[in-house]
């Protein structure tokens, strides 16, 4: 039996690479086989909620009906109108479903009969087209465009995220023979590096170290070594399985004629945070810099509520970060996580304001630059070790040992 | 004023620094320009050329240097 869930075994791949043949084939001639492409994709959508998941596949068909009615709703009332309320009402509805999914668990037993694989990243991109059809940078936004940009096979479940405008251009047109060639052969190299990435690197610190030293972990209680082996391993893992996992939507999109956004860039090479949250899961802190950071920065000064820039950034910050541990879960430790990143960047900012008035008397060469790195790099395990939810289940919980 | 010269003040007004001989230098690479500061040129050139530039219309490859932030402004002014 294969395992439908996107990218889970490599048999996975070969009844996808095989199904994509005829799309390569048209792409390759210059043509894009919009049914069959269509068709393949709804395919490997379903197969993703049979069995035992049925349930959420009824919960994405409700979901998709309900964003699309929202959506053209609001695309039709912004031709001609352009209130703040209905706006505010419009992205609130949008992101309604993905909060009864994720408060349930706060306050119910059983998970919501809403949630869905994928419901988070699909929320981005329906939210990210009111907001731009708010502005205007979204014109027309037809039915078929929408849902085809919300349900992009290759990225359904965890992302990358897209941009509405960025792959309907890329959609629009076929690439030159040469272009898809190259596209090929990037696919080809992604695949790769995701397989050693996920199922190579991923599977030894997740799957091999991980249990064993969570086990020491909690049989030793507290702060203990085997807890700092925890945090390095788990981010490790962390790093390895969702960078792989990127690696592989990126490929399969390029295969299908679509550039989607790369999610890592070398991140544990970052020297700072705000450098850090360039390049890790960068799809997701690009959207969050740009819909949540931007706006509320954009609101505060428009409107003047804080006069100083530098607390006009912090409480942005803190706001954005929350938002973000909210979004992965309602629980202590995503939270912290949050309330982490952002008290960590609006203390590198500090950092960087000084640094800028004292360049004179700091030392800059490669020591330091390893330093910052070193620093950078303790700083985010640390962060994930939060994130990890296991410190919940070290200090919480009364089920170990 | 003329679009290029507001835009410089403006960037200058930012950054402290002038940009009117280093038109293709990439503000962002550079760390001269981040998301708060774009979101005050974005304020300015409401302020300054009563353009209205919404934070979607920002895209950071298409403003990334002086000149292009100027040729930018112009297309929407």
């Amino acid at each position: 039996m294969i395992d439908w869930q996107p990218y889970a075994n490599p048999q996975y791949f070969v009844v996808l690479l095989a199904a994509l043949v005829p799309l390569i084939i048209g792409l390759y001639h210059g043509r894009r086989l919009h049914i069959y492409e269509t068709l393949a994709s709804l395919l490997f959508i379903v197969m993703m909620f049979t069995g035992t998941k049925w349930h959420e596949g009824f919960a994405l068909i409700g979901y998709v009906v309900f964003q699309v009615a929202l959506v053209q709703g609001y695309a039709r009332y912004r031709q001609t109108h352009n209130g703040t309320a209905v706006f505010v009402l419009a992205v609130l509805a949008s992101i309604a479903p993905l909060a009864v999914v994720k408060l349930t668990p706060a306050i119910a037993v059983h998970p919501s009969i809403l949630g869905f694989l994928g419901i988070s990243y699909l929320t981005f991109k329906s939210v990210q087209c009111v907001m731009e059809l708010r502005d205007g940078t979204i014109k027309r936004l037809p039915a078929l465009s929408f849902l085809r940009f919300l349900l992009f096979m290759p990225t359904i479940s965890s992302g990358p995220i897209d941009r509405y405008r960025r792959f309907e251009a890329d959609y629009a047109q076929v690439p030159t023979q040469a272009a898809y060639v190259e596209m090929l052969g990037r696919a080809l190299r992604y695949l790769f590096t995701g397989f050693v990435y996920k199922y190579l690197l991923g599977y030894v610190f997740g799957t091999l170290l991980l249990p064993q030293v969570a086990h020491a972990a909690l049989v030793r209680g507290g702060l203990s070594w085997p807890l700092v082996g925890y945090m390095y391993t788990y981010s490790m893992y962390l790093f390895f399985d969702f960078a792989g996992y990127s690696l592989f939507a990126v490929a399969i999109s390029l295969v299908m004629g679509i550039d989607t956004p790369m999610n890592f860039n070398r991140p544990f090479l970052a020297g700072n945070i705000k450098d850090f949250w360039n390049r890790w899961h960068m799809s997701l802190s690009f959207w969050f810099r740009d819909f949540v950071f931007m706006r509320v920065t954009f609101f505060i000064m428009k409107h003047k509520l804080i006069k100083n820039r530098i607390r006009v950034s912090q409480v942005a910050y803190l706001i954005n970060f929350l938002v973000m541990g909210f979004w992965h879960g309602v629980t202590w430790y995503y939270i912290v996580y949050g309330l982490f990143h952002a008290g960590a960047i609006i203390i590198n900012d500090l950092w960087l304001r000084y640094k800028k008035r004292h360049k004179a008397q700091l030392p800059h060469n490669r020591w330091t630059q390893a330093l910052a790195i070193f620093i950078t790099f303790n700083v985010v395990c640390f962060s994930f070790l939060i994130f990890s939810g296991f410190l919940d289940q070290l200090w919480f919980s009364p089920m170990h040992h | 004023m003329a679009i290029d010269t507001t835009v410089l003040n403006i960037l200058q007004d930012l950054t402290g620094e002038d940009f009117s001989a280093r038109g293709d230098e990439n503000l962002f690479d550079a760390g001269l320009l981040d998301s708060m500061d774009t979101v005050q040129l974005l304020l300015a050139l409401q302020d300054e050329l009563s353009i209205n530039v919404p934070v979607s219309e920002f895209d950071r490859s298409e403003w990334e240097t002086p000149n292009k932030i100027i040729a930018k402004v112009a297309s929407l002014s």
